[in-house]
């Protein structure tokens, strides 16, 4: 039996339609369209399909979209303030060459918000425990804590 | 994914009438950080979850100085994890917290949960055995509150009947005399289980041990106690040679196996350093 599941995503007010048994991940990407969010592992061992649900991020994979009824969830379609406008995160990774094949950077952009929203002066030992979910098979992570490191300046100054 | 049906429980006896009513293969859903990925990896058949996230007062965290801390069957790993409360009082949970999985992983998964799966690497149940904890059980005929020691019956396995609840958890205060310690070993630092966790939680009193409690993680087929080591180590002044001995014993006293994370000699072997440097680490509170 499906179920419609009301919900706001990006601060826009949504539905989709899905089987009870359905994860969030496969509900956005497949019902809400929003395929920015990927599946690397299903498990959660990956953190590729990192979202912010109330405030919190979590695994899209390892929750049900019927949960998501009422909820707000914010996907790496959400990040960006403005149609032609970067977030600093996404405008630093791309200077610093952060993603490459770019499969966990939608995850790692969205906990790297987190990090950035609750602690705008991370160490590099707050990025590690912050990032130890998300796992990149590219980058060697060097350049992903450069690009956060120098967001995180920009975003100081730009408030000072 | 297999497919399987979703209920929402409106109160106790509801998912509890429910778990009876639906027949095998239903299960409570909790954070669903483990069934979600039982049923992916096809490692247990589900036809019904009974999602309990929506039963009222399942939520709540407590604490006073003659009780202690008692935590809902709702409560997740990250929300306790980041309360000022726990790492000052309760340092050894802290430390499973924190080391239990991903950010990700811990907004979602509940402290209930993960005892209730009953595994013996599960971080959370050590430090829990380790300070006395007690698990409440609503149940249609039987409602109990049970030492976490005796919660487990193997890998897996619980004392809970058909239809029965987990509600919550209580962990009895932490005087000022306390010192408690956490230590998980694994081959990484992050996102890996245990393949040893060694927890202690101990009293002392004028410079002598009047109680101590090692809780051995992962080296039998449920969380272990070491109660000839800690006999040991009660009314001494947990000096070098004491603890040597002990951790020994504690080595005596494990039935680790051998699996992909590590072989039984292995994990002996890390129970005798864990066991000396968790009450080392325990004893640095009255440093
Ligand atoms: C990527 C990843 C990494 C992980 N790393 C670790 C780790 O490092 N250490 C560790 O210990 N664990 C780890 N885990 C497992 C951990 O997340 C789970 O054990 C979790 O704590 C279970 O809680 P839950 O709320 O998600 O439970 P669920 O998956 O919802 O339920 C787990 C089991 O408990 C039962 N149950 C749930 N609530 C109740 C209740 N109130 N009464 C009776 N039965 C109940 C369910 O029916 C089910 O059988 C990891 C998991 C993932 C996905
Ligand atoms: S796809 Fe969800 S954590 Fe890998
Ligand atoms: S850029 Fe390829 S996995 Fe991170």
């Amino acid at each position: 039996m499906k179920r419609i599941v009301e919900f706001t995503v990006n601060g826009e007010p949504s539905e989709m339609t899905v089987d009870a048994c359905c994860s969030l991940l496969d509900a956005l990407r497949d019902d809400v369209g929003l395929t920015g969010t990927k599946k690397g592992c299903d498990v959660g061992d990956c953190g590729a399909c990192t979202v912010i649900v109330d405030g919190q991020p979590v695994n899209a994979c390892l929750m049900l979209a019927v949960e998501a009824e009422g909820r707000t969830v914010e996907t790496i379609e959400g990040l960006q303030p403005g149609v032609d406008v970067l977030h600093p995160l996404q405008d630093a990774f791309m200077r610093h060459g952060a993603s490459q094949c770019g499969f966990c950077t939608p995850g790692i952009l969205m906990m790297a918000k987190k990090l950035l929203d609750d602690n705008p002066n991370p160490t590099d030992e707050d990025i590690r425990f912050g990032l130890s979910g998300n796992i990149c098979r590219c980058t060697g992570y060097t350049k992903i804590f450069d690009a956060i490191k120098s967001a995180a300046r920009e975003m100081e100054a730009a408030r000072s | 994914m297999r497919r399987f049906d979703y209920h929402r429980a409106e109160t106790l006896e509801h998912a509890s009438r429910l778990l009876t009513e639906l027949g095998d293969d239903t299960f409570l859903f909790n954070g669903g950080t483990d069934l979600l990925v039982e049923i992916r990896e096809r490692l247990r058949r589900v036809r019904n979850v009974i999602d309990i996230k929506g039963i009222p007062g399942l939520s709540d965290i407590t604490y006073d100085e003659t009780r202690g801390l008692t935590f809902g069957a709702l409560v997740t790993v990250g929300r306790l994890e980041r309360l000022a409360l726990v790492r000052q009082r309760y340092p050894n949970l802290r430390e499973a917290l924190a080391s239990l999985g991903s950010i990700q992983v811990r907004n979602r998964a509940t402290v209930v949960g993960n005892v209730c799966r009953a595994s013996p690497s599960a971080d959370t149940i050590p430090p829990l055995i380790a300070d006395g904890a007690f698990i409440h059980i609503y149940s249609p005929t039987n409602m109990r509150v049970v030492p976490l020691s005796e919660f487990f019956t193997g890998p897996g396995r619980t004392v809970l009947a058909k239809g029965e609840i987990v509600t919550g958890i209580t962990v009895p205060p932490a005087g000022d005399n306390t010192g408690k310690a956490y230590l998980k070993h694994g081959r990484r630092k992050a996102m890996e289980l245990s393949t040893v966790g060694v927890a202690v939680s101990l009293s002392m009193d004028d410079g002598v041990c009047s109680d101590i409690r090692i809780a051995l993680g992962a080296v039998g087929a449920t969380v272990l106690r070491a109660p000839q080591a800690e006999a040991m180590l009660r009314g001494t002044t947990l000096d070098a040679a004491t603890v040597k001995n002990a951790a020994d014993k504690a080595m005596e006293e494990c039935t680790p196996i051998s699996n992909v994370r590590a072989s039984a000699d292995y994990r002996r072997d890390m129970v005798g350093v864990l066991t000396g440097r968790a009450i080392r680490q325990a004893l640095e509170t009255f440093a």
